[in-house]
């Protein structure tokens, strides 16, 4: 009983910071919400005994990708910017098509009856991710690992390229 | 944890947030929030491979580490295209879809 209040009031938290993530005008403010969503969602792992994957879920999202998020919204816009929403034809349009996407995945969800399987959970604590994550027997994640490994640096090469201001190109230019 | 909740539940949940995100990135014009849209989206994404996970297969951990490296692609996605919108943002002095059109055909 008491996980059903702890899951309905984290799954409210989730849908109701969503719709306001993506409708408030104040592009600060939906940031904040975005934050409370994640957290939520932090919340349902836990729920769900994936310990580590929402200890993950809190420091790369919640610590990291948004205080990324406010550090760019505050070097792009004026704190008190309002954000400018589309106009009221595409605004209805996407709606629209949102709420005919959403019944339809809604009601395949429900007439589904999906198979429960009761086997032995396996162990998820620290310990045997770590174990999985390096090895490469059947149950091994070696691969993925070592390719978003790589896949991280590249994009952290590419980032300070991109961001970057071109004094180089200017200062040659001069010579 | 989840004694009697079936998983239908964390479906609906990730199918609100999904087309939340959907909805999102379809009106706004601010590049940041489209990007925020998207976190959403991946996010909802993360829900249904933990939930599958636990409830369809739980004597082993794909959907678990599936979703780690989603997460950490969402990272890296996420710092690429902070580091696009703040260079679009010197160049053109806005963010804002509708002005930055240069390469519009």
């Amino acid at each position: 009983m008491n996980s059903e209040i702890l899951f309905f009031l984290l799954s409210g938290m989730i849908v109701i910071f969503s719709i306001l993530t993506v409708t408030s005008r104040r592009i600060l403010r939906a940031a904040v919400y975005l934050l409370f969503v994640l957290v939520s969602t932090a919340g349902l792992y836990f729920m769900l005994n994936y310990n580590f994957l929402a200890a993950v879920q809190l420091t790369v999202y919640a610590g990291g990708i948004i205080v990324l998020i406010i550090f760019s919204i505050l070097l792009t816009s004026h704190i008190s910017e309002r954000a400018q929403m589309a106009g009221k034809f595409q605004g209805l349009m996407s709606a629209l098509a949102v709420i005919a996407g959403a019944t339809l995945t809604l009601i395949t969800i429900l007439n589904f009856s999906f198979p429960g399987k009761s086997g032995i959970e396996s162990p998820s604590d620290v310990k045997a991710i770590g174990r999985a994550l390096v090895s490469y027997n059947e149950n091994g994640y070696a691969l993925p690992f070592e390719v978003v490994s790589i896949l991280l640096l590249a994009a952290m090469i590419g980032a300070i390229i991109v961001a970057r201001k071109e004094n180089l190109a200017v200062k040659n230019t001069k010579k | 944890m989840t004694g009697t909740i079936p998983l239908q539940y964390f479906l609906i949940i990730s199918t609100l947030m999904f087309f939340t995100g959907i909805y999102g990135f379809l009106t706004r014009k601010n590049l940041i929030t489209m990007l925020m849209s998207i976190e959403l989206i991946l996010n909802s994404v993360n829900i249904n491979f933990v939930a599958f996970n636990r409830y369809l297969y739980p004597d082993n951990l794909h959907g678990h580490f599936f979703s780690l490296i989603v997460i950490a692609v969402a990272a890296a996605e996420a710092a690429v295209a902070i580091a696009i919108i703040i260079n679009i943002y010197r160049n053109f002095r806005s963010i804002d879809v509708d002005k930055v059109d240069e390469m519009k055909f």
